[in-house]
């Protein structure tokens, strides 16, 4: 029975799992560290102790949540291998570099800067100690320009030619690192790891607020998330709308997919709800707005839109799963314009910190930005199928001479791995979080030896002006 | 589109490059790898404590040679990247596995207390056991040579899995805690110090054994290895290799016993150097053994370039951050328990 699994399915649903484990945290560490480089500048300059229990507090988090990062991270840059191994050597020349990249201007640079970041408090200056912080906020966007530019080229390739034996070979670096959806895909993920950021800090410090704990920080925490959440998520839908019409021109069957059109139709309604059946090609039980899609996609209200029936059956995206996907992820952006454009209200009447129900919207809102981030990735990644490198190579033709049941084996052990370390990791940044900013008192753990740590250190005790 | 190729021969400074990240791979993760094979036998929780605080600032990058290894791998020689990987499946997803155990237990046992934080002790001395035994493995089978036929892997589920495999692994284990021990000496004093030392001394015996074992078995396995090593006039250049390992053997034995601190760590590299080259002069050209060579899978030359580039500038700066890291966080773990 074990040798009837798909190994295609298998090895998909492998690497779903492993990169949907993995973006949780990159998503909430692009922001972060960015977050943190702000408040120790902010530190620096105003000499405010807030500042820095802000930053002794989520320096902690950000590495449980790096390290995840950091294990998860290691098993992507090997599936490509085990599990995609006939793309790997097809698409290698072109995405092998672009990979390559990444690990010698972004990887190196975080994991060395982040122990200076994390243990040199007492080993280096004020001002040392800022340039790392800053080094990796740097180092994660870089990584995620390399990372996105090499998943942009599998959208919407181009710059290079297919040769006989099937390979893929570059001809034009520019075009490929700078391929059509690249900056769209970029600067939505940067943001959406902003405000996956914003939205945790943020329902944290309302946290406190409730609970009457850590007022000082937990105003800080909550007014900068607010700002993010107040002026970064219209920005957010503005670029998602030029991504929208960005895939439109590129990858029309996604649009058609998200929108749920089987016929091509000029003036075409939105399909708010419904069910988009692949068998029957149909939308059923679809909830309209007459012209709207064809408003928002062509910016006239009877321009054409191009429905699913345009590709023969077996080149469309399962419509269902990007439909629901798309509608989720649109909400979710939805909320958190409505958290922004609340804060605004009450923070002209002075009451942004003390509605009750505002910290607990904003408590409630915490997770959002992962979600919205899963399944923005759902509706890329399964619009774009049966293709891996969109028109070029097929998914199921791209998997590696691997057994349907080492993959089932493998499968199984990741996921009770994940489950395990995620499930531990959630545990110790819910207790530090409970432990919250501030003179809380040394507890057994590495959080004082980052102060005074295992090391004796001859700079300190020459220096001592920072302490 | 630039293509250094009509004045560089590109397949093999790329081949020199991805031997040396791995090996820098095998020398930096090798020592913290090795922290955590000798975790649990240390004398007391403080020296545990110690030992974790003398690799925390640099596991992270340490592992990122191994993505090097394994990116730089993909991108300079895909062909070879996609045969080696489903053929090594299982081993290495079990590496990776244990590099995921170990790796949050850095994090994690800090913060843990009581029995949870003995918990993630044997979370980062299996795991480490677990990716440097795989480790050895995947060297073990990776020697015996691959099947390939075409473009792909044509063995099955379990070619890497044999008793030279097996021994191999054991090897490195070893190799490994050899390099963990003698870190430990440097960064460690007090009775951290001397268990260290006395780890150090039997860890070195069995390396020897092991060596031993490999060098005789690699030619004895291989009539190609072994016409390359023993015909004339070949053995003469290579002898070099086999005695520079013994003298490293006897210093090391030696320095250990003077009670030296910093030498014993820098002569272990120096036999896994020997090592290493050994391994290299027996299995050159071939990047999957005996099918594919390193020429037959190097990547489009244009691609070989623009990493190039990349690399004959980013490598030093790279070079020169880590060592002021390391640099940062010089001298010995502190005596005095701060808990």
């Amino acid at each position: 029975m074990i040798s009837t699994f798909d190994p295609v399915l298998l090895a998909r649903i492998q690497f779903a799992f492993t990169i949907s484990f993995h973006i949780i945290f990159p998503a909430f560490t692009i922001g972060l560290a960015s977050w943190l480089a702000v408040l120790e500048w902010r530190w620096l300059r105003t000499h405010n102790k807030v500042y820095e229990d802000i930053y002794r507090m989520w320096v902690k988090i950000f590495a449980v949540t790096f390290g995840m990062g950091v294990v998860s991270g290691v098993v992507m840059s090997f599936q490509f291998g085990t599990n995609w191994s006939v793309f790997a050597d097809r698409a290698g020349n072109v995405l092998g570099p672009l990979l390559g990249y990444e690990v010698l201007t972004a990887f190196f640079l975080e994991a060395s800067f982040l122990g200076v970041m994390l243990f040199g408090w007492n080993r280096v200056g004020r001002k040392m100690h800022f340039a790392a912080t800053l080094i990796v906020a740097v180092g994660t966007l870089v990584s995620a320009f390399w990372i996105l530019s090499a998943n942009s080229w599998m959208q919407t390739p181009q710059g290079f030619r297919v040769g006989d034996n099937g390979l893929l070979y570059p001809t034009n670096w520019i075009k490929v690192i700078f391929n059509p959806s690249f900056p769209y895909r970029f600067f939505h993920m940067v943001i959406a790891s902003y405000l996956t950021t914003a939205f945790v800090v943020g329902g944290i410090a309302a946290y406190y607020l409730r609970c009457n704990r850590h007022i000082k920080q937990a105003r800080v925490m909550l007014g900068m998330a607010m700002i993010m959440a107040i002026f970064v998520t219209p920005i957010q839908v503005v670029l998602g709308d030029m991504h929208g019409l960005n895939t439109l021109k590129h990858q029309p069957a996604k649009i058609s997919a998200i929108e749920g059109i089987w016929n091509t139709e000029r003036g075409a309604a939105l399909r708010l709800f419904g069910w988009p059946d692949q068998a029957e090609e149909k939308t059923k039980y679809a909830i309209e707005i007459p012209k709207l899609s064809s408003l928002i996609l062509t910016h006239s209200l009877n321009g054409e839109v191009k429905g699913l029936k345009e590709w023969p059956r077996d080149d469309r995206p399962p419509a269902v799963w990007v439909f629901w996907s798309f509608r989720i992820m649109v909400g979710l952006g939805i909320l958190m314009l409505f958290t922004g454009v609340s804060a605004v209200i009450l923070f002209f009447r002075k009451q942004l910190f003390n509605k009750p129900w505002f910290q607990r919207w904003c408590m409630a809102m915490t997770p959002v930005g992962f979600a919205a981030v899963l399944v923005g990735w759902a509706v890329t990644e399964i619009g774009r199928q049966p293709y891996v490198v969109y028109g070029v190579v097929r998914t199921a033709k791209a998997a590696s001479p691997v057994m349907g049941s080492q993959l089932a084996l493998s499968l199984c052990a990741f996921i009770v791995t994940y489950v395990f370390i995620f499930g531990a990791g959630s545990y110790y940044i819910i207790r530090l979080i409970g432990k919250g900013p501030g003179d809380s008192e040394k507890t057994n753990s590495i959080d004082d030896l980052k102060t005074p740590p295992f090391f004796r250190n001859p700079a300190s005790e020459e220096g001592g002006e920072h302490v | 589109m630039f293509n250094f190729a009509e004045f560089l021969d590109l397949p093999l400074i790329w081949y020199g490059l991805i031997a040396t990240a791995i090996f820098l791979y095998v020398l930096l993760d090798g020592f913290d790898l090795g922290v955590g094979i000798l975790f649990p036998f240390a004398p007391t929780d403080s020296c545990r404590d110690r030992m974790m605080n003398s690799v925390a600032p640099f596991w992270d990058g340490n592992e990122t040679w191994l993505v090097l290894g394994g990116g730089g791998l993909f991108a300079a020689f895909p062909l070879a990247y996609a045969i080696i990987m489903p053929a090594l499946y299982m081993p290495v997803i079990l590496m990776l596995l244990g590099l995921i155990f170990r790796g949050v237990a850095f994090e994690f046992r800090f913060k843990a207390t009581g029995r949870s934080r003995r918990f993630w002790d044997y979370s980062f001395h299996f795991g480490s056991l677990v990716a440097a035994f795989t480790q050895g493995m995947i060297l073990g089978a990776f020697v015996r040579g691959i099947k390939v036929q075409g473009r792909s892997y044509a063995g099955g589920a379990f070619d890497w899995l044999n008793a030279y495999s097996v021994m191999v692994g054991m090897a490195l284990v070893f190799g490994y805690a050899l390099l963990g021990a003698t870190w430990l000496l440097m960064k460690t004093d007090g009775i951290t110090h001397i268990w260290a030392r006395k780890c150090a001394k039997y860890v070195l015996g069995y390396v020897a054994i092991f060596i031993g074992i490999v060098s005789i078995s690699m030619p004895a396995m291989n009539a190609g290895v072994k016409a390359l090593w023993f015909s004339t006039p070949n053995i003469f250049y290579l002898l070099p290799i086999p005695v520079f390992t013994a003298v490293m053997f006897v210093m090391n034995w030696r320095n250990l016993h003077k009670g030296r601190e910093y030498s014993p760590f820098f002569l272990s590299i120096g036999i896994f150097l020997a090592g290493y080259l050994g391994l290299g002069i027996s299995l050159f050209p071939w990047l999957v053994p005996f099918a594919v060579s390193f020429r037959q899978a190097a990547a489009a030359p244009e691609s070989q370039s623009l990493l190039l580039v990349g690399t004959a500038v980013l490598l030093p700066v790279i070079l020169g951050y880590v060592a002021y890291c390391y640099y940062v966080f010089r001298g010995k773990t502190s005596d005095e328990t701060l808990y």
